[in-house]
């Protein structure tokens, strides 16, 4: 079977990454897949205000996702925050949290801000793949990278990194993030009907998917820095 | 016990959640932890492993004070027995008027002494948790003149010094410029207008080139090959 843009139920669409693409921010990135582009920037560690939002005990992660006005598939996206967006804002930072170590900051804030130029389904994945690497490249301490990749479920069928057609076209959506090294799991969301097996599959197979994400976001970091 | 094993060449980068070694003989110092018995990197950054002890020298990242350190920083604020400076990093640093030089009374306007906007060279005193305590009292430590200012990187600033001052020393010689770089990352930069903008963009340019060997010749030919030919 192939699939609206002809690729292979398994198959990732084309993927494109680089670092630093934003000179006056502390850390960026960008990250491309298919037609979905986000572009991240990292701002900080800076002074938190207001006050009351202070942690004394280590920094606070402060994410932004939003899509620009033209970034959709014909309709004006109208923008400003909405519900949708505070939400995903929301899960790019518990994402994006366990793989920090803030402690070095306290008080301070590090504010990241996730812009989609494009969109064509699996948004908030390469938003958090975006900031991920733009959060190395602010130098900030991190376990591991993160990466994220959407799967889902079109007539039973699994298709790897859904695109805008099939997630419009019915398909269960499971957004899923990834810590590459040890594989633990800090993104799941399921949009749609799944069993449990069809549940466990499909981790698989997003896990699979994300160490190919990996080796992207790992390529263009090295290559900022001329390793 | 486990066989010890680096995994990574000799002054790699690594990225974070790079592995760089394997085996419960090796210790993990700055930049590294280690996660049962593999040391694994943090930050963005120059691995190595010297005899047993690994670690990671960072490349990006703001700067994070330590007791000791000379800094030049900016007054923002001050109160009434305090200076506040920005020296780059995520909170600002306080000047106490116990820490100058010279006594100064409680009540004083303190603006005669440092004003807003103008730019100080101190000494880090004390790093807690909440504050970062700074002293002007010592030699060298004292109020900027009007300079044109640069900030880089501080992981750049070694690179910018070179190997026992090599690099800084050229800049100055080649541009007949005072120099000053704090261990923040602010360099301050005094001399003629033209001379000011070269040494600037020298500086500018070993940060954009410091992964690159033999940096010390092409900065010379950089500096030489800036503004020919113009006129002071």
């Amino acid at each position: 079977m192939t699939r609206t843009d002809g690729r292979k139920p398994d198959q990732l669409r084309e993927m494109e990454a680089k670092v630093g693409v934003i000179p006056r921010a502390d850390g960026s990135a960008m990250f491309k897949i298919g037609n979905t582009i986000a572009y991240a920037a990292v701002y900080g560690p800076r002074a938190l205000h207001p006050k009351f939002l202070q942690n004394p005990e280590r920094g606070v992660l402060r994410c932004n996702y939003n899509m620009l006005s033209f970034s959709g598939k014909g309709n004006r996206v109208r923008p400003g925050p909405s519900r949708r967006s505070r939400e995903i804002s929301m899960l790019t930072e518990k994402a994006l949290r366990p793989v920090l170590d803030l402690k070095a900051y306290p008080n301070a804030v590090i504010d990241v801000f996730v812009e989609l130029l494009q969109t064509d389904a699996g948004t908030r994945c390469a938003g958090i793949c975006a900031a991920a690497m733009a959060l190395a490249d602010a130098g900030i301490p991190m376990k591991d990278l993160i990466s994220a990749l959407s799967v889902g479920y079109e007539k039973d069928k699994l298709l790897i990194d859904i695109n805008s057609d099939e997630d419009c076209g019915g398909a269960t959506d499971i957004p899923l993030a990834i810590m590459p090294l040890t594989g633990k799991i800090t993104l799941l969301q399921l949009d749609g009907d799944v069993n449990v097996k069809q549940l466990q599959e499909a981790v698989k197979a997003a896990k699979k998917g994300c160490m190919e994400i990996y080796k992207v976001q790992q390529k263009a970091l090295k290559e900022k820095y001329g390793g | 016990m486990t066989e010890e094993i680096t995994l990574v060449k000799p002054k790699e980068i690594v990225i974070p959640g790079q592995e760089i070694a394997q085996g419960m003989g090796f210790i993990p110092s700055g930049g590294v932890y280690r996660e049962g018995d593999k040391i694994i990197s943090n930050v963005i950054g120059i691995s190595t492993v010297n005899g047993r002890v690994v670690r990671v020298i960072p490349l990006s990242g703001k700067y994070l004070p330590k007791s000791g350190d000379t800094v030049i920083g900016k007054v923002i604020d001050m109160n009434i027995a305090n200076w506040f400076i920005d020296i780059g990093c995520a909170n600002d640093a306080a000047l106490n008027i116990r820490e100058t030089p010279e006594f100064i009374e409680l009540g004083t306007d303190l603006s005669q002494f440092f004003n807003f906007g103008e730019y100080l060279v101190a000494k880090i005193a004390k790093v807690t948790r909440n504050t970062i305590d700074l002293s002007v009292k010592g030699p060298g430590l004292r109020k900027l003149p009007t300079s044109k200012m640069v900030r880089i990187n501080p992981s750049k600033v070694p690179r910018v010094i070179g190997k026992e001052g090599s690099m800084i020393s050229l800049i100055k010689d080649k541009t007949k410029c005072r120099i000053m770089v704090g261990q923040n990352g602010f360099a301050s930069i005094q001399g003629e207008p033209l001379d000011e903008i070269k040494a600037a963009e020298a500086i500018k340019y070993i940060e954009a080139n410091s992964h690159k060997e033999g940096l010390t010749e092409e900065v010379s030919k950089y500096l030489d090959s800036l503004y020919k030919g113009e006129k002071k």
